[in-house]
Parts: structure tokens; sequence; C-alpha cells
């Protein structure tokens, strides 16, 4: 932002940068970036990397609902959590507020019916 | 140089989300997860992070004219709270809530070569096309 004066929300990044990559270098670079940063922590700290253990029967749903859900809503955790809510945007604030209440809503009904 | 720095941001992005832990959905989940064992590391990352956004989006940058390396600062729509900021809110945290994961860790673990996030990748952006298909169907308020 200070530098290159655009706001970083990582949803917003992966979809321009597959939609119209030739203006969007930079959205590619801080996606592989990203990738980077984290691969170089696995590197570095020797520690194992997560484990992904839910069954595709959950995560594909999820998947296609973060997709859908953060197009339609114009951001995700990093847009309208971090980057929204330190710009004071109202939106972002009402969106972010949305967005954890329904997952928080979400893992408790889950682990009220499936025992988490 | 713009590319340059967008790239060192995504790096040092990526390696905190993995530092903090936040690249782990069981982390997530257990925010999430107030009713039961409550994990709270979620909470201090994320006001990490606005203790950083807020002064420097605040105190910083209506001091400047122009960004150090472009000519305009891009500044989203800040007040129209409308069905599809709502409904769209609403999915993703549904999605969120199930799978422990947002894009910015599913980005950044793909560094782990897992093919169980990797095929989550692929569907979310599958999402995101049918999503921008879907937002032409809902009414826009400007």
């Amino acid at each position: 932002m200070l530098v290159n004066g655009r706001v970083a929300g990582v949803s917003g990044l992966l979809y321009r940068s597959f939609s119209d990559p030739r203006r969007h270098y930079w959205a590619l670079l801080f996606l592989a970036g990203l990738c980077l940063g984290t691969g170089i922590h696995l590197w570095l700290s020797g520690q194992p990397a997560p484990k992904f253990d839910q069954p595709l029967s959950t995560l594909l749903p999820a998947a296609f609902l973060v997709g859908v859900g953060t197009r339609i809503g114009n951001g995700c955790t990093s847009g309208h959590g971090i980057c929204g809510i330190g710009r004071l945007s109202q939106r972002s604030i009402v969106a972010t507020g949305l967005f954890v209440g329904t997952a928080i809503v979400t893992v408790f009904v889950r682990s009220g019916f499936g025992g988490l | 140089m713009n590319l340059f720095v967008a790239l060192i941001a995504g790096t040092l992005f990526g390696f905190g989300l993995a530092f903090s832990g936040m690249t782990d959905p069981a982390n997530v989940i257990g925010f999430l997860n107030l009713g039961g064992q409550w994990n709270p590391s979620l909470a201090f990352v994320m006001l990490g992070g606005l203790a950083v956004t807020i002064p420097a989006f605040q105190l910083l940058i209506p001091k400047m004219e122009k960004p150090l390396q472009a000519k305009i600062f891009a500044e989203p729509n800040k007040v129209t709270i409308d069905l599809k900021l709502v409904l769209g809110a609403c999915l993703f945290g549904i999605g969120w809530g199930l799978s422990g994961l947002c894009p910015g860790p599913v980005i950044a673990g793909i560094a782990y070569l897992d093919w169980d996030l990797i095929l989550f990748a692929t569907v979310m952006l599958l999402g995101m096309y049918s999503g921008t298909w879907l937002a032409r169907f809902l009414p826009v308020s400007d």
C-alpha cells in the first residue's frame, strides 16, 4: 500500500492474476512470494507441514464456497479483515463480522453434530 | 521495482502465516471453536496485522500525496453495504468454518505440496469464476 498504492487481498489478487495475468504481474509475484515465504519457513523451522486431513467431501464444497463467497463479497480475511479494517472501511468491518460469525456458527454446528 | 516489492511483501506475508501457525487449519478451527477448547492464536495474528495497518493507513497515507512507487492509491469502496457483500461474506464464512482454510493460507500452503490443498485451491478458483458469474444476477446499489 505505502509503496505500490494497492490493497493486498489474497482472494482478489488470485482472481485477477488468473483472469488477466498480463496486467497483474505484481499480483502473481505477491502470490508466488506467499508460497515462497511459507516454503522458507518450512525449510528453516524443520517443523513438519501441517496436516490437511479433512475428507474431500468436506474440503471441496468448502473450497467452492470460499471461492464464490470471496468473489461475491469482494474480499477475504486479508482484504476485508486486515486491509479493510485498517482503512476503517464500514463495508469491511461488516463483512469481517459476518464471515467470522458464520464460520463460528459453522464450527459450532459441526462440533455439535459431528463431534470435533 | 514494484514487482520486486510485491514479491518481498508476499514472501513476508507467507513466512508470517506459516510462522504463526495460520497455515494449519487446525489452529483456525481452534479459534472458531468457541464452544470447545478455544485457541486464540488467530486473534493475536489478526490484531498484530491491524496494529500495523490501522496506524499506517490512518496516519501515514493521508500525509502522502501518492505512493512511493506508483501514481495513485487504488482504494476500494468503503461504505456500500449491499446484498452482495452480506451474501458473499456469509458463504465465505461457511466455507472457512468447514475447512479452516481461507485464500491466503491456501496459496501459501501450496508450498507443502499436499494434493488435498492443491485440489482445494483449484476448486476455490472455480468457485471464484462462478462467483463472478453469479454476482451479475445480484442487485448492485451504487
